[in-house]
């Protein structure tokens, strides 16, 4: 069976097929990330999440943060009610932990500004 | 009247680069302006990743990608006024501002390097029919309050466009708890990129309706309702009225290069991009005015917005040290068959330095098409193109030997592959 999607390993969206039966084999890559997505995404899809936390004393009420990593897709709206339940101090530095392995994935939740 | 060796208007991604690259080449007299409380420009509100692939090689956040821009300016000390607000520029490069602190000043650049950024179309631009009522509300100013001031707009939305943003803040809303109920599209194809549509829309089930608009809002005080309806050639086809309740309305339905200041210095625009018309040193018609960044043509990719920024302060440096601003034959940049517009208009081949940057968008989507670049009757290159689409801007670089020669107009088009 053959599956065809779009990579979203870069902007240029490459349109990509892959051969379930033949070891997730990609094909209408341009890179070598179009293939690791490919494999990827259709036996374990993750994705990077951005959001924000409430920080008090700093010049906007939000600091942005996210996964340091990819964390899987079916995470997602589990880490966004641990993210609500967070109040910060500034200040905080870029790259800053706000929360270890956060909801078991084994990924930190770090700043992605300083303020 | 002070006068500076060179003036930024702007502290955003392109401010920040072009100020860094004139530094680096020994202009050191430097003052930027910046209307915000903080340097960085849109990129501190563009919280999502996908940003400096190109120049960094790896994948940041619009604010990592900013502290670090951020960063290096502050480094090399270069001069910056934040809360000040640009009143005017004219052709002879004199420039008024006005702070809190020093209340109204005038000064004056020996160059100066516009990097404005662009703004967004609004109801009005696009004659949204129906009702007036609150609740409508561009993609990106529901952007700043959502992730800068931790203020959700409404819980029921529907989104008229798909440029990026819009599909962005569809992803965005709905992480925050919001309903988003589709986003229309009145063209046949995204206005956005195709990663945005798969990881915005298709992850969270959200409809992209191609071919379709909205034909009336309704709600007396707050918005209710709006219908959407499919169209053919853009008129709307009768009986294909959907209706959906919502409380907001975002609008993704374009960028427009903010060029209010370079009207009044006389500054000629383009048709197109609505942007200043530049040459290959990124200089308006006006001498010593020179504008990059989304003030310029709007981009889809901040790393771009950094290159032509650094070409731009690179080249208002060199026009800052040089007594000889003869620059040599002028030939055009022609942009023919299936070529939407191309930044810069006009081209010096005497006065490129090592490689002449091009920007282009294409006017529709295209699969397996040649990207010839031709002088008079001379081929000067065809570069093969599997996928093109006016959202995904193309960047060519082609080499000074290439052009040296040239005295014909440098016309662009697409054809059938060889």
């Amino acid at each position: 069976m053959i599956k065809t999607l779009t990579c979203i390993a870069c902007p240029i969206g490459c349109h990509l097929e892959v051969d379930v039966d033949d070891n997730y084999k990609v094909t209408g890559n341009q890179c070598k990330k179009g293939e690791y997505f490919g494999k990827k995404e259709l036996q374990n899809p993750t994705r990077t999440l951005t959001s924000t936390v409430i920080i008090q004393g700093a010049i906007y009420p939000r600091l942005p943060v996210k996964t340091s990593d990819e964390i899987p897709k079916d995470k997602i709206f589990e880490i966004m009610n641990c993210l609500n339940n967070i109040t910060l101090k500034s200040p905080v530095k870029v790259n800053q932990v706000i929360i270890e392995n956060v909801a078991n994935t084994g990924v930190n939740i770090i700043a992605t500004r300083s303020m | 009247m002070r006068e500076y060796e060179a003036i930024v208007i702007g502290g955003g991604s392109a401010g920040l680069a072009a100020s860094v690259a004139l530094h680096n080449e020994g202009v050191t007299d430097i003052l930027l302006l910046e209307r915000d409380q903080e340097l960085g420009g849109i990129l501190n509100q563009c919280i999502h990743n996908g940003f400096g692939l190109k120049v960094f090689k790896e994948e940041l956040t619009g604010p990592e990608y900013a502290e670090r821009y951020k960063d290096i300016f502050v480094e090399k000390n270069i001069p910056y006024k934040t809360n000040t607000m640009v009143i005017s520029c004219d052709k002879n490069r004199i420039v008024e501002y006005a702070n809190k602190d020093e209340g109204f000043v005038k000064i004056k650049g020996k160059a100066i390097i516009m990097t404005t950024g662009c703004y967004e179309r609004n109801a009005g631009a696009i004659q949204l029919p129906g009702d007036r009522p609150s609740g409508i509300i561009t993609a990106g100013t529901a952007q700043k309050y959502l992730n800068m001031d931790g203020y959700l707009v409404g819980k029921k939305v529907f989104i008229l466009g798909s440029g990026d943003i819009g599909l962005i803040m569809a992803r965005r809303m709905t992480l925050e708890g919001a309903e988003v109920l589709g986003v229309a599209e009145i063209m046949p194809y995204s206005g956005g990129l195709n990663r945005n549509i798969v990881q915005c829309l298709d992850d969270y089930n959200i409809p992209l309706y191609l071919n379709h608009t909205i034909t009336s809002i309704k709600g007396k005080d707050h918005i209710e309702q709006i219908v959407l309806q499919e169209v053919k050639d853009f008129i709307p086809i009768k009986g294909t009225e959907k209706t959906f309740d919502v409380d907001t309305l975002l609008l993704s339905i374009g960028l427009i290069p903010e060029q209010s200041l370079a009207e009044k210095a006389g500054i000629i625009l383009h048709s197109k991009t609505k942007g200043p018309m530049v040459d290959e040193s990124y200089q308006t018609n006006i001498d010593g005015i020179f504008a990059c960044g989304n003030a310029l043509h709007v981009h889809d990719l901040v790393d771009f917005v950094s290159t032509e920024s650094e070409r731009a302060g690179k080249a208002a440096a060199q026009y800052i040290k040089r007594s000889d601003k003869n620059v040599g034959l002028s030939v055009n940049t022609i942009a023919n068959k299936g070529i939407s517009y191309i930044v810069p208009q006009t081209i010096h081949p005497k006065s490129i330095e090592q490689n002449l940057e091009l920007f282009l968008r294409v006017d529709g989507v295209y699969q397996d098409m040649d990207l010839v670049i031709k002088s008079g009757e001379k081929e000067i290159k065809r570069y093969k193109k599997r996928h093109l689409a006016p959202a995904e801007m193309e960047r060519i670089i082609i080499p000074k030997q290439w052009l040296v020669d040239i005295n014909h107009d440098l016309e662009i088009s697409l054809e059938a592959m060889k």
